[in-house]
C-alpha cells in the first residue's frame, strides 16, 4: 500500500483514459494512478513523500494502518497461498514501516462458484499465517459476485500497529555513503507464480518466500536503530521500482553492486530463460533498508545471525551520482541504469 | 530474435522423439528437436534453445578452446614485452 | 549457469578490455556496427561501454526485428483478429508496440482475446485447445526464428489443425545490412556479426560484405567475454588491413549454417518481392511471406488484410537512428514526447530498440561526471 505523509492538493495530473492492467504492476503506471489521482483527491494538503502506511493520531497515541489487496492467479503455489499473502503483505507493510501489527481485519470477495473446500483452505492458511506472525484477526467483512467477476477470490487486509522504539523511518533522512541492506535473495516468489500459472513449459524447484519479515526488521532496530534511515519490502514491481521511488524521493543515486545482489540459481535461470530482470519480480518474504555507515556492520551482523536472515546482504550504497537514479555496477567496471518497472515485466524473445 | 540460453538435455520425451526436457541452471523447460534431425542430441549434450526450439548443439570442445585463447590473450602479449626489453632484435 | 558464467568472468574481461585498449591505440577512430538487436541490449546490459576505450564507437544496426515493422502491419494483424473468435497470439515483445489504434495489450484490455506465447507451438496449442476458435500467430523475427514457425506450420499441416495460421513478418538479415552498407551518410569500419541468426544461416552470406565491401565481419556470442572478444579480432583485421568473415561464436555457430532450419524454412516460406521496413524503406527480397503449399495456414490468404500504410510523423527520426546515422538522444522527440511509457516510434518499445535501451540504461548517466562512470 502507497499511503502519504502528507501529499500536495494539485490538479487531477492522471492523464490516461482507461485502466489498463500495467496500472496494478507496482510500477511507473500505478505511481502515475496513485499520484496523479488518488493524492489530489483523497490525501490532503502538505507535500512530502508516500510510504508503506500512514500514522494516525487517536487520542494521543500515534498508531500505524495500512492496507492491501491480494488479487493472485493461482490462489495456491509452492510455498503458499493467497490467504498467507494477504497476512504477511500487510504485516510487512507495516513493519518496513517501523511498526509491530496488532490486528488485522480482512475483507473477502468471493465469486459464486467458489468450492467451499478452497475457500476453507484460505481461511485456514489466514489463521495460521496470523498466528505465525503474531497478529490478531479482529473483524472482517463478505461480498460475493456472481460468477466470472472475481478470479475465485479477492482478500484484502487493512493491519493497525504500534510504532516500534528506537526507529524513525523518512527517505529524506537518506545520506550519501549510506548503505544498501538487503534481507535475502529476491525474485523467488513472482517467478514461483509465473511458473504455477501452467502457461509455460518451465518446471523449478523454487517456492514463493512469503513471510512475516516482522522479527528480521526488529532485530534490525534492535542493532542499528538510529542508523536505520528508511526501510521498504519490495512487492510489485521488485527492488528495482522500491529503490527508484527512493532515489527520486531523497534526489541521491542508489548505486548497486551486481555481484553482491542475491539471487538463487534457479531464479537466475528462469529469468534468462524469459529474458526477465530479478531486480523487477516481486517478493514477499523480504526487504530493503537503508542504513548509516556507522551501523551497517552491526545490522548486517544482526540480521544474518538471526533465523531466516543468513541471506541477507549489503548489496550497495548511497551516492550523489546518478541522482534520482538506480546504478548497477559490475565487477569489471561497466554499469547500467535500472528503470522503475513500466508495465507488468513481460518475456521477451529478442 | 536473439534471445537464446544454453540447456542440457535431460531426456527425450518417449512418445515424441522431437521432443525433450532441457535444464537450465535447476529449471526444466520442454523444447523441440525438430530443427535438429541431422544431427540428433541425446541426454547429456548441450543445446542453444530460442523460442522452446533447439537451435544447435553447443561444442564444449570450442567453449574450452575459446577460453583458453582468452585466458593467453594477456599473456602472450606480456611476453612479447618482455622480449623486447630484453633489446635482442637490436643485435645483428 | 555453464556456457554462460565462464563468459562473464571479470579478471577475463579486465584483461580483454586491456588487450582492446592496446590494439586500439589512441590514434585511430573505430566505428563498428552490431547489427543484431540482441547485442544491443547485452552492450547496455553488461555496460559494456563503460570499459571500452573512447576511439571505439558502437553503432547500433537495424537487426531489431520489433523496431523495424511499420506500425500499419500491427495495425493489419490487428484488424484480423477483431473478427469474432479469432485469438490474437505473439511474443511478449510485440505487447506493448503501438499500432495507431493502441497496442496489442490495450486492445485486450478492451476486450480483444490476446495471448503471450513464449513460442510457436505454444500458439498451436492454443488452436488445438480452442477448437471452437481461431488462433492467429503474430509472427515476427529474424532468421533465428522463421525456421520455429516453419516447422510449427508444418506440424499443423500434418495434424491436419485448421483454426491455426500465421500472420508473418519474418524479415532476413542480409539485405539489412546491405541497405546500411548502401546508405550515403554510413561511415563504418567493420561489423559484429549477428550470432543467432547465423546459427541458421552459417557465415557465408557475409562474404560479400568482407570481399566486395572490404569490412570486416566478426560473427559474435552475446556474453561479455564474446562481445569483447570479438572487438579484438575485429581491431586485429582493421589495424592489419585485412577484411574477412570470422567465427567468435564456434561454440554454437556451424559455418554452414544449419540446413535443417533451412529446409524447414524453404518448405513453408517464400521471398516477397519486396518488404517495407520502417526508417528504411523499401527493400527487396527482404522479408518471408507463407507460400501457397500453405496458404491455409497463412493469415493474409484466410482473412482480408486492410494493407495499411502508415508513415512515421515527421518529426519522428526512427529512420536515422535505425542505420546508426543518429543517436538515440539526438532525435528531437527522445525523452520528450517519446519515452518508454509513451513510445511513438518502436524503437521505443522494444528493449532491445537502441532508444528503450538507450533511455533505460544511458542517458541518465550521461548526466553523470565522467570519472563517476568508472567504478571498479
Amino acid at each position: 500500500m502507497i499511503t502519504p505523509a502528507s501529499t500536495p492538493a494539485a490538479n487531477i495530473r492522471f492523464r490516461d483514459p482507461q485502466i489498463e492492467m500495467a496500472h496494478g504492476a507496482g510500477g511507473k503506471a500505478s505511481r502515475r494512478l496513485v499520484e496523479g489521482l488518488f493524492a489530489p483527491l483523497l490525501f490532503g494538503a502538505a507535500p512530502g513523500p508516500l510510504g508503506d502506511a500512514a500514522q494516525v493520531q487517536i487520542q494521543g497515541t500515534t498508531v500505524a494502518i495500512t492496507t492491501d489487496s491480494f488479487v493472485v492467479k493461482p490462489l495456491s503455489f509452492p510455498g503458499g497461498s493467497i490467504g498467507e499473502l494477504a497476512v504477511n503483505g500487510t504485516v510487512n507493510d507495516l513493519a518496513v514501516s517501523g511498526a509491530r501489527a496488532q490486528a488485522l481485519v480482512v475483507t473477502f470477495v468471493l465469486e459464486a462458484g467458489l468450492p467451499t473446500p478452497v475457500l476453507e483452505a484460505e481461511v485456514r492458511a489466514m489463521a495460521k499465517a496470523a498466528q505465525d506472525a503474531g497478529v490478531r484477526i479482529a473483524a472482517g467483512d463478505t461480498k460475493v459476485v456472481e460468477h466470472g467477476k472475481a478470479d475465485q477470490m479477492y482478500i484484502s487486509t487493512t493491519g493497525i500497529g504500534h510504532l516500534l522504539h528506537g526507529v524513525s523511518i523518512d527517505p529524506r533522512s537518506v545520506r550519501v555513503g549510506d548503505k544498501i541492506l538487503l534481507s535475502g535473495p529476491i525474485g523467488d516468489h513472482g517467478v514461483t507464480i509465473l511458473l504455477a500459472r501452467g502457461e509455460l513449459d518451465l518446471e523449478a524447484d523454487l517456492r514463493s518466500d512469503t513471510r512475516s519479515v516482522l522479527p528480521l526488521v526488529e532485530t534490525l532496530i534492535r542493532a542499528a536503530g538510529p542508523g536505520v534511515r528508511w526501510m521498504r519490502d519490495p512487492t510489485r514491481g521488485g527492488a528495482a521500482t522500491s529503490l527508484n521511488e527512493l532515489a527520486r524521493d531523497c534526489g541521491l543515486g542508489m548505486v548497486l553492486f551486481e555481484d553482491q545482489i542475491p539471487v538463487r540459481d534457479t531464479v537466475r535461470g528462469a529469468c534468462e530463460l524469459l529474458g526477465l530482470d530479478p531486480l523487477h519480480i516481486a517478493n514477499e518474504g523480504q526487504f530493503l533498508a537503508v542504513v548509516s555507515p556507522e551501523y551497517a556492520d552491526a545490522a548486517i551482523n544482526a540480521l544474518s545471525l538471526a533465523p531466516g536472515g543468513g541471506e541477507a546482504q549489503v548489496i550497495g550504497e548511497v551516492r550523489t551520482q546518478p541522482a534520482g537514479t538506480v546504478l548497477v555496477t559490475t565487477l569489471y567496471g561497466g554499469s547500467r541504469i535500472v528503470d522503475m518497472l513500466v508495465g507488468d515485466p513481460l518475456p521477451r524473445i529478442c | 530474435m536473439c534471445l537464446a540460453i544454453p540447456g542440457k538435455i535431460v531426456e527425450i520425451s518417449s512418445g515424441n522423439a522431437d521432443s525433450a526436457l532441457v535444464e537450465v541452471a535447476g529449471v526444466r523447460r520442454k523444447i523441440d528437436l525438430g530443427l535438429l534431425q541431422d544431427d540428433k542430441p541425446v541426454p547429456g549434450d548441450w543445446v542453444l534453445i530460442h523460442v522452446g526450439f533447439a537451435m544447435s548443439k553447443i561444442s564444449e570442445q570450442d567453449a574450452l578452446e575459446q577460453m583458453n585463447t582468452l585466458k593467453i590473450l594477456g599473456e602472450a602479449e606480456g611476453a612479447i614485452q618482455e622480449v623486447k626489453g630484453y633489446g635482442l632484435e637490436d643485435v645483428n | 549457469m555453464r556456457f554462460v558464467d565462464e563468459f562473464r568472468e571479470p579478471e577475463l574481461i579486465s584483461r580483454t578490455a586491456e588487450e582492446i585498449r592496446r590494439l586500439a591505440g589512441t590514434e585511430l577512430h573505430y566505428r563498428m556496427m552490431e547489427v543484431c538487436g540482441g547485442h544491443t541490449h547485452a552492450i547496455y546490459r553488461f555496460g559494456l561501454k563503460d570499459i571500452l576505450p573512447s576511439n571505439i564507437e558502437l553503432i547500433h544496426g537495424p537487426g531489431c526485428p520489433v523496431c523495424v515493422l511499420p506500425m500499419g502491419r500491427i495495425d493489419d494483424g490487428l484488424a484480423i483478429a477483431q473478427q469474432p473468435d479469432v485469438i490474437f497470439a505473439a511474443f511478449g515483445d510485440m505487447m506493448r508496440v503501438p499500432g495507431t489504434q493502441g497496442s496489442p495489450l490495450e486492445h485486450k484490455a478492451r476486450g480483444m482475446d490476446v495471448r503471450i506465447v513464449y513460442s510457436p507451438s505454444d500458439a498451436l496449442k492454443l488452436a488445438r485447445l480452442n477448437p471452437e476458435k481461431h488462433v492467429m500467430f503474430f509472427a515476427i523475427g529474424f532468421e533465428t526464428t522463421a525456421p520455429s514457425t516453419a516447422l510449427t506450420m508444418m506440424r499443423a499441416r500434418a495434424e491436419g489443425i485448421r483454426n491455426f495460421s500465421v500472420f508473418c513478418n519474418h524479415v532476413t538479415i542480409i539485405p539489412a545490412i546491405r541497405a546500411i552498407l548502401d546508405s550515403p551518410d554510413m561511415r563504418l569500419d567493420a561489423f559484429i556479426g549477428p550470432g543467432h541468426v547465423s546459427t541458421v544461416i552459417g557465415c557465408r552470406p557475409y562474404e560479400w560484405i568482407a570481399q566486395n565491401e572490404r569490412k570486416p565481419i566478426v560473427v559474435s556470442g552475446f556474453e561479455p567475454l564474446d562481445l569483447l572478444q570479438s572487438i579484438v579480432m575485429l581491431l586485429r583485421q582493421l589495424n592489419a588491413g585485412e577484411a574477412r568473415v570470422e567465427n567468435q561464436y564456434k561454440r554454437v555457430v556451424p559455418w554452414e549454417g544449419n540446413h535443417a532450419a533451412l529446409r524447414a524454412m524453404a518448405e513453408v516460406f517464400q521471398l516477397r518481392p519486396y518488404f517495407e521496413w520502417r526508417g528504411l524503406g523499401f527493400i527487396s527480397q527482404s522479408a518471408l511471406r507463407v507460400n501457397d503449399k500453405y496458404a491455409e495456414w497463412d493469415a493474409e490468404q484466410r482473412f482480408e488484410v486492410p494493407g495499411i500504410r502508415v508513415t512515421d510523423p515527421k518529426a519522428a527520426q526512427c529512420g536515422e537512428v535505425l542505420k546508426g546515422v543518429l543517436k538515440p538522444h539526438q532525435c528531437k522527440l527522445f525523452g520528450r514526447e517519446c519515452t518508454p511509457e509513451h513510445p511513438i516510434g518502436a524503437l521505443m518499445v522494444s528493449t532491445e530498440g537502441s532508444c528503450a535501451a538507450y533511455h533505460s540504461y544511458e542517458h541518465r548517466k550521461a548526466a553523470m561526471e565522467p570519472s563517476l562512470t568508472s567504478i571498479a
